[in-house]
């Protein structure tokens, strides 16, 4: 031994490691001994091979990259003699996997392993085969394998035998070599070659048919006779646990007689008594006994029927389920998962202890026990079900609510019997966690009340009640602000009063009152306030006596930083002050939507309401069209151009719509409308159209059709009539494209995006500007237009972009390779982007920019990640 | 079938870990990472299982180590628990009442105790003395050969003075 030979010993390493005080430290020492292993490594020292795989394998186990120590292993394990390879073949499995090439290299090392004379070295190489061997490993050496399956060590035939599992795993079509070798192997005595035998077999019948047919016909009175030998053997203390003698033996016996009794009465025949013994005299109060018992269950559940043993099991797990041991109880739901297809009136009866078993304080049973109710219940049983789900609701954790909701809206969807019930059960979960439940479920909700006409009066009034006592949940505090503003009139007068209802008295000022409160709490968010002060606005036209009230209240959020509740603030409170006339037509009540094309929508939920101009959601009466009108009003358009709003109001106001669309989705994101894309709330606001550059834009369309206000009157003459869309979208259009020598002409490529600034910084900038072709809403052109604002000249400049998987790419030529300086003159690339999940996802994209500075490389990144969302 | 083993301290230091499944490296650390969030906060008196993308991990606390067992949802829970006790049990009997720092300084021997219990995520052998006989011959063997190194290096040694 050469005492200056690098390194320190396995065990000093180990120590300097676990001394170490921070990660720094730690990484500090295994920075240093990797440096010299690998120094050993380069220097294909022999003396320390070894030992310094065991190091690496210790750093491995640490999270350390140690991939340089791979070829080691497969040296050790050329090597002769039985220390080197054992720990090389360790390293091996370790440090490897079945997908690295390297793996290949140790194909012919493993060969001649498998024929070695010393079973230890061939025990070695089974083992590791049978742990990380790919399918080319696996095809070449299956026959060595094979032939192992018959070696003179049973050690080495059990091995064999585990490592045939995993041959056929990753090559199945080499199953049919080993169905002879384990029919023979199923006769054996030893424990662990018949353990791994069974094994084998089993999942020989998974992969084969005729391997399962064969085993049927040959061995399974073979097995049954086994499985009662083992169940009745006398105390054997090696293979005894806890009094019961060989419970794995037992286990595995239990799954081949499954496997070989499901769908063949025959068989199933033949294994009844031994189940049944098995059942009845297992030992219940160890682990040991119940894994038998468990198996044993599943067995007799998969088998073909025979009534008195499915008692009997059925039995077992209800003795199972009142168990103290959570273990047990945990297993015994997940067994009644799969009885309650064999026998779903057995289960039934444990329904009472499997609803305790939702309300037990681990998280694992729980969860089981909640599935299990959720395949329980039906329509018989759905009103108590729902009832105790909803009671647990009130004191089950907050780690756990949310799965709990998930699962109640589910059934109530499901199954309700009636509308009422349906509407008091989702209150109910409302209030106890509405902060649980997803956005589709109250959107749902919304629905199926609006289509429940009788019902309008006794829901409004009934939430009216839920926010007095669970404001703080906001989807509630939502729902009921759009009922209280819908039906305002019905909670008043105490209109459509059901049976079962106590009277209540709510003035016209209490649901003012209602409202304000929920839209001052601070805990509510931009969707419920803008709900609120939609709400309002229909309230003051429903009371007209509130109607100052309802003004005041609107005009307090004149000064929202929210620019959207800014904005809705200032046009809501122009149409209560000055267009009472068309007030009560614009907030009339929303129109019904069907339930089964929300339902539709909501199963595609793909939000394609932007381009869907002819859905009939969007086209009667709602309150988007008008809501700008006022905002046009502000800027003294009107007072100056037009008639009087009051004598012109109705047709200003269409002329007004395409403003709307520009600016009402001006601030992207941060909207209602645009934020709940499939929402059906979505017409309340606005008709949810591309977005457009905010501010300043808009007041340049303004200046645009002051001077082309022939044109606008011209628009205003045809909008009169009732049909909004094509008017809307070419004046859209001529908006937008201002300077275009005819304004009025019709255009319905859809919709338009404003330029985006991709880049900017102090010495260059990059602008986008979109456009698509008709017709293929995937496909988006984008001109990049690049500006140099320095003072010197760029040369050799290139622009290179990125774009993920979802998207592809096409650069065309830039216009040129030079910029020249101070913004005299830019360069134009067109870019081709095809968006695969148009719709789903936005574009995204990676740029860079190199160009040369007075003979300087200079390079410019960044990431686009701000494009408009339906690019 | 057994998908991994992993050995976790009560500090969520890894001890030991067999892939029988293949997982890239970082998928390996991802997964220890999550396991052991999820069982280190796990009360006492709660079951021993959880459930884990779709698989279940059966796990078992021994003093400060966690043995944990990767399964398939359709597997017996109560089974692996017996296989995790039988290899703890195994590995007591060869180290002699085995404690943590026995794990961490001679971890190969651990591994190459668990190679005679698990093969391709199956169980191998049901005696734990069977086991520990193979272990004990396994390791005679590498003494043996050590010996003879050794004193071979002496004849060189004697011979060269």
């Amino acid at each position: 031994m050469n005492p200056f030979s690098s390194g320190t010993r396995l065990r000093d390493m180990i120590r300097a490691i676990r001394a170490c005080k921070t990660a720094a430290e730690e990484r500090a020492v295994v920075r240093k001994e990797c440096a010299s292993i690998r120094a050993a490594v380069s220097d294909n020292e022999n003396d320390y091979r070894h030992r310094n795989l065991a190091k690496l394998m210790f750093i491995h186990m640490l999270g350390y990259p140690t991939h340089f120590g791979q070829m080691e292993c497969l040296k050790l394990i050329a090597a002769p003699g039985f220390p080197e390879k054992r720990i090389g073949y360790l390293g091996l499995m370790l440090l490897l996997d079945e997908r690295q090439e390297v793996l290949m290299l140790v194909t012919n090392s493993l060969k001649q392993d498998l024929n070695h004379t010393n079973q230890y070295i061939v025990g070695l190489a089974l083992c590791a085969l049978g742990n990380i061997s790919s399918a080319e490993m696996a095809r070449d050496l299956a026959p060595e394998v094979e032939r192992l399956l018959q070696f003179r060590d049973p050690n080495v035939r059990k091995k064999a035998a585990l490592c045939s599992i995993r041959i056929i795993k990753k090559v199945p079509d080499l199953a049919e070599n080993f169905v002879n070798p384990v029919a023979s192997l199923l006769k054996e005595k030893h424990h662990g070659v018949l353990l791994t035998a069974i094994q084998l077999c089993a999942d020989l019948c998974i992969i084969s048919e005729e391997a399962l047919e064969y085993f049927r016909k040959k061995c399974t009175e073979g097995l049954v006779k086994v499985l009662k030998d083992a169940v009745n053997s006398p105390y054997a203390p090696e293979y005894d646990i806890s009094g019961i003698a060989d419970p794995f033996l037992q286990i595995r016996l239990l799954r081949i007689l499954r496997i070989l009794g499901h769908g063949d009465a025959d068989a199933s025949d033949l294994m009844n008594d031994i189940l049944a013994q098995v059942a009845t005299k297992t030992e219940s109060n160890k682990n040991a006994g119940n894994a038998i018992l468990y198996e044993c269950v599943e067995t007799i559940m998969s088998i073909e029927d025979s009534g008195g043993l499915r008692v009997l099991a059925i039995n077992i797990l209800g003795r199972f389920l009142s168990n103290r041991d959570n273990n047990i109880r945990y297993v015994a739901l997940n067994m009644l998962m799969k009885a309650i297809s064999v026998d779903g009136q057995a289960v039934q009866r444990h329904r009472a202890t499997i609803l305790e078993c939702v309300k037990d304080s681990d998280a694992s049973i729980r969860k089981r026990a909640l599935e299990l109710v959720y395949l329980l219940v039906n329509e018989s049983n759905v009103k108590p079900l729902t009832k105790e789900l909803i009671d647990y609701l009130e004191v089950s954790d907050h780690d756990f609510k949310g799965d709990l909701t998930a699962k109640i809206c589910s059934i109530v969807e499901k199954l309700s019997p009636e509308k009422i019930w349906y509407i008091d059960q989702m209150l109910k979960v409302l209030c106890e966690a509405g902060n649980y439940v997803k956005d589709e479920v109250w959107h749902a909700l919304i629905v199926v009340i609006t289509n429940a006409s009788n019902l309008h009066g006794y829901t409004v009034r009934s939430l009216y009640r839920a926010i007095q006592t669970s404001g703080d949940q906001e989807v509630v505090v939502r729902v009921a602000v759009w009922c209280i503003g819908e039906y305002g009139d019905l909670l008043v007068n105490n209109i459509g009063m059901l049976d079962l209802e106590e009277p209540m008295t709510v003035t016209e000022n209490d649901a003012v009152d209602a409202i304000e409160i929920a839209s001052k709490r601070h805990t509510s968010d931009l969707t419920t306030r803008a709900m609120c002060l939609v709400a309002l606005l229909k309230l003051s036209s429903r009371f007209p006596s509130c109607s100052q009230k309802v003004k005041d209240i609107v005009t307090q959020s004149k000064g929202s930083l929210l620019l959207e509740l800014q904005q809705r603030s200032i046009e809501f409170d122009s149409i209560i002050e000055k267009h009472q006339n068309l007030r009560s037509a614009l907030v009339e009540r929303m129109p019904v939507v069907d339930e089964a094309t929300y339902s539709g929508r909501r199963a595609g939920s793909l939000p394609d309401v932007s381009t869907s101009q002819g859905n009939p959601l969007q086209l009667p009466n709602g309150v988007p069209k008008t809501v700008d009108a006022p905002l046009l009003d502000l800027l003294d358009l009107s007072a100056d151009e037009s008639a009087p709003p009051t004598s012109s109001g109705g047709s200003f106001l269409h002329d007004l719509l395409g403003d709307d669309i520009l600016s009402s989705s001006s601030q992207s994101g941060t909207i209602l409308p645009q934020k709940s894309g499939t929402d059906v709330l979505l017409d309340l606001l606005s008709t949810g159209s591309p977005p457009a550059q905010n501010g300043s834009s808009t007041a340049d369309i303004l200046s645009i059709s002051q001077d082309n206000d022939k044109t606008t009157g011209n628009a205003l003459n045809s909008l009169s009539s009732p049909v909004v869309t094509s008017a809307q979208s070419s004046l859209t259009m001529d908006l937008l494209d201002g300077f275009g020598p005819n304004p009025t002409m019709p255009k319905d490529n859809g919709p338009t995006y404003p330029p985006l600034v991709a880049f900017e910084s102090s010495s260059l900038s990059l602008v986008f500007k979109f456009s698509k072709i008709p017709g293929s809403p995937q496909i988006t052109q984008i001109e990049a237009n690049f500006t140099n604002k320095s003072s010197e000249v760029y040369s050799d400049f290139i622009f290179q972009a990125a774009v993920p998987k979802f998207l592809q790419l096409h650069l065309e030529p830039a216009s040129s390779n030079t910029l020249p300086g101070n913004g005299n003159g830019s360069i134009t690339q067109k870019l081709r982007v095809t968006n695969n999940q148009h719709g789903k996802k936005s574009l995204i994209m990676r740029i860079r920019i190199s160009y040369k500075l007075n003979n300087k490389d200079m390079l410019e990144e960044g990431q686009i990640s701000n494009f408009s969302r339906d690019l | 079938m057994i998908h991994f083993v992993l050995l976790i301290s009560r500090q969520g230091k890894v001890r030991l870990t067999k892939w029988y499944s293949p997982y890239s490296q970082k998928e390996r650390s991802k997964v220890i990472r999550e396991l052991s969030g999820m069982i280190l906060s796990r009360g006492p008196k709660l079951c021993n299982f959880v459930e884990w993308r779709g698989f279940k991990v059966v796990y078992k606390r021994y003093a400060s180590l966690y043995f944990c067992m990767c399964i398939n949802q359709e597997d017996n829970e109560l089974e692996v628990l017996e296989i995790i006790h039988h290899y703890v049990e195994i590995l007591d009997r060869y180290f002699g009442s085995v404690c943590e720092l026995d794990l961490i300084f001679n971890f190969h021997k651990a591994y190459y105790i668990l190679d005679e219990v698990l093969i391709a995520g199956e169980l191998q052998e049901s005696s734990k003395k069977t086991v520990a006989r193979l272990v004990a011959t396994q390791d005679s063997l590498v003494e043996a050969a050590k010996e003879e190194a050794n004193s071979i290096s002496n004849i060189i040694a004697q011979a060269t003075k």
